[in-house]
């Protein structure tokens, strides 16, 4: 399946890629309306981290063994049968953490009201993710890489 | 292949998603107890809450068993298997036949002998749908503004925050010196109690139920060994859950406190697996067997013990105890080895603020880590829990383990690389 792989190497740690993340999961989907008044409610899934000279932006991997989905108790987290994506469904999720508990990369967090979890959808609907798309210097890449 | 699934909850599901996904044309037959579809069994305290309506019980969509061409055959409690003729039969004298049978029957509440308590109404578990139905109508119809959990884990204390959110005043007892003793030292134990009194529980520990008090059958009270006596009208007996046994007396299939799985999650039996609460299985930490009833052990154990039955070679590498439980607004994950001792070998790296309600431990040995408490803060819980299970050697980066800023980063490149390029997260 397509993934999103960053390029630590490329990364300048610019953080573009976490607003426009929010952004496009925000209700406004307008970059000033979203960062001013939408943060309450709505957070970036793609989180750079920095060391030193290291950056790179995580989100989740769609693990093909998803270990969010196995200690998912609600059955919120499943996978899309025809893209391999692992989604989230905010109305069934009750915030028991699990998922936070089960990822071994760190890439869910409990989300801006922290009432739900709160993780990366691959911008479903979308040709490339947001991030990807707004990375300046294409650190991030959207694209089926050979096991 | 003739497939047969007893149980119809987390195990039973992942069971059925792995056979369906690795053998398109098997016939699948699923038997279970309850009447219901799959639903959500830890959630049944949030429906007890009122916090989840019906709605959104279900485990998986209405159109889960058609999409999977599973036959179901619901409300059939399995009380006899027969592993020469590879039968299994119901109570109702219904006789399933299979190929590879999964034994996925879970846990059943164990309710301590205690004076009093057998036969007196107003005594309950909770680990099933029913369960919640049946408090849910017993508050109502009696009026109920006190209540006693006997027993501080998992189940008691989401029954306890349940009961709070019904506005019921609560006291929980535990026997052990701390709640969630399985994953918990004193010091988590100690937040959870402040969060909980916060909201209005009593916690007594260190203490149990000496004796039940009933008027005309029933409760109106409990006397702690302490003396001390606690009135109410609903006594919740959640002191752990026993793996389901009795219907396997005459199978000849080995159990122990569970039923027996190899490293492929295969009993005794010829073409019989066993996976989640059901399951004695291996346990990763502490080595042997032992069951570990917990959801994301018995969807993994599902899964493999499905994939297996329709012929893959996958390895159960083993459970750890874990548990994420926010109570009262108080977020917790606790995952493996917590409460040790550091004349044991352990190394134990802390740093707490109870006033903050944040806690952070995590314990090593031989510069492994074994354990970790996480309060507050629990986000990237599961970097520490993917460094358990690899057994990764951490000392190098020891000195950043108790930092909020703990991430993927910290890791070696080489880990790190793989853990977001590699397809799959192979542990």
């Amino acid at each position: 399946m397509k993934r999103i792989y960053a390029n630590e190497d490329l990364c300048i740690g610019c953080r573009l890629c976490e607003i426009h993340c929010l952004v496009q999961h925000s209700k406004s989907k307008r970059i000033i309306t979203a960062m001013m008044r939408e943060r309450d409610t709505v957070s970036s899934r793609v989180k750079v981290q920095e060391s030193g000279q290291v950056t790179f932006a995580l989100q989740c991997r769609h693990c093909e063994d998803a270990r969010c989905l196995e200690a998912c108790m609600t059955g919120a987290i499943s996978r899309d049968p025809d893209t391999g994506a692992v989604l989230h469904d905010a109305d069934k999720c009750v915030g028991c953490w699990m998922c936070v508990m089960a990822c071994p990369v760190g890439a869910i967090q409990r989300g801006a009201e922290g009432h739900v979890a709160s993780k990366c959808d691959l911008c479903q609907g979308e040709e490339v993710p947001a991030c990807v798309e707004n990375c300046p210097n294409e650190a991030l890449a959207f694209e089926e890489r050979p096991k | 292949m003739n497939y047969l699934i007893v149980g119809n909850s987390a195990a039973a599901i992942a069971a059925v998603e792995a056979i369906r996904q690795a053998d398109p044309r098997g016939r699948i037959t699923l038997v279970a107890a309850e009447p219901e579809h799959t639903y959500s069994r830890p959630l049944v305290s949030y429906r007890l809450a009122g916090k989840v309506g019906d709605d959104l019980m279900s485990y998986r969509p209405a159109d889960f068993y058609d999409r999977h061409r599973v036959e179901t055959c619901l409300g059939e409690e399995v009380v006899a298997v027969d592993t020469d003729a590879r039968t299994v039969t119901a109570r109702s004298g219904r006789t399933f036949t299979y190929d590879r049978l999964l034994l996925a029957t879970g846990g059943r509440p164990i309710v301590p002998d205690i004076d009093g308590l057998a036969g007196a109404r107003g005594v309950f578990t909770l680990t099933s749908y029913d369960d919640a139905r049946r408090i849910d109508a017993y508050l109502t119809e009696h009026g109920v503004k006190q209540a006693v959990v006997l027993g501080g884990g998992m189940i008691g204390l989401k029954t306890a925050e349940a009961l709070l959110a019904r506005g019921v005043k609560v006291t929980v007892v535990e026997l052990a010196d701390r709640l969630l003793s399985a994953t918990f030292d004193r010091e988590a134990s100690e937040m959870l109690e402040t969060a909980l009194r916060k909201h209005g529980a009593a916690v007594c520990l260190g203490t149990t139920i000496e004796r039940v008090l009933t008027s005309q059958g029933a409760v109106r009270g409990v006397r702690l060994t302490t003396g001390l006596e606690v009135y109410c009208k609903v006594i919740v007996a959640a002191i752990g859950v026993a793996p389901e046994l009795g219907y396997l007396a005459a199978s000849g299939i080995e159990t122990g406190r569970g039923i027996l799985v190899d490293d492929h999650l295969r009993t005794s039996a010829v073409g019989v697996y066993a996976a989640g609460d059901v399951a004695e299985a291996a346990d990763m930490l502490l080595g042997g067997r032992r069951p570990i009833p917990i959801l994301p052990l018995a969807y993994r154990q599902g899964m493999i013990a499905g994939r297996n039955m329709a012929g893959a070679d996958q390895a159960y590498r083993g459970g750890i105890a874990m548990n994420s439980i926010e109570v009262c607004d108080l977020a917790t994950i606790s995952v493996g080895l917590t409460a040790v001792d550091e004349a044991d070998g352990y190394e134990v790296l802390a740093d707490r603020d109870a006033a903050a309600g944040a806690y952070r431990k995590v314990v090593l040995r031989d510069n492994r880590i074994v354990g970790v408490i996480l309060i507050g803060d629990i986000d990237r819980a599961g970097l520490y829990t993917g460094l358990i299970e690899r057994r990764t050697d951490v000392g190098r980066i020891k000195h950043l383990l108790l930092s909020s800023e703990f991430g993927l980063l910290s890791l070696d490149p080489e880990y790190r690389k793989h853990m977001v390029s590699g397809p799959g997260i192979e542990v």
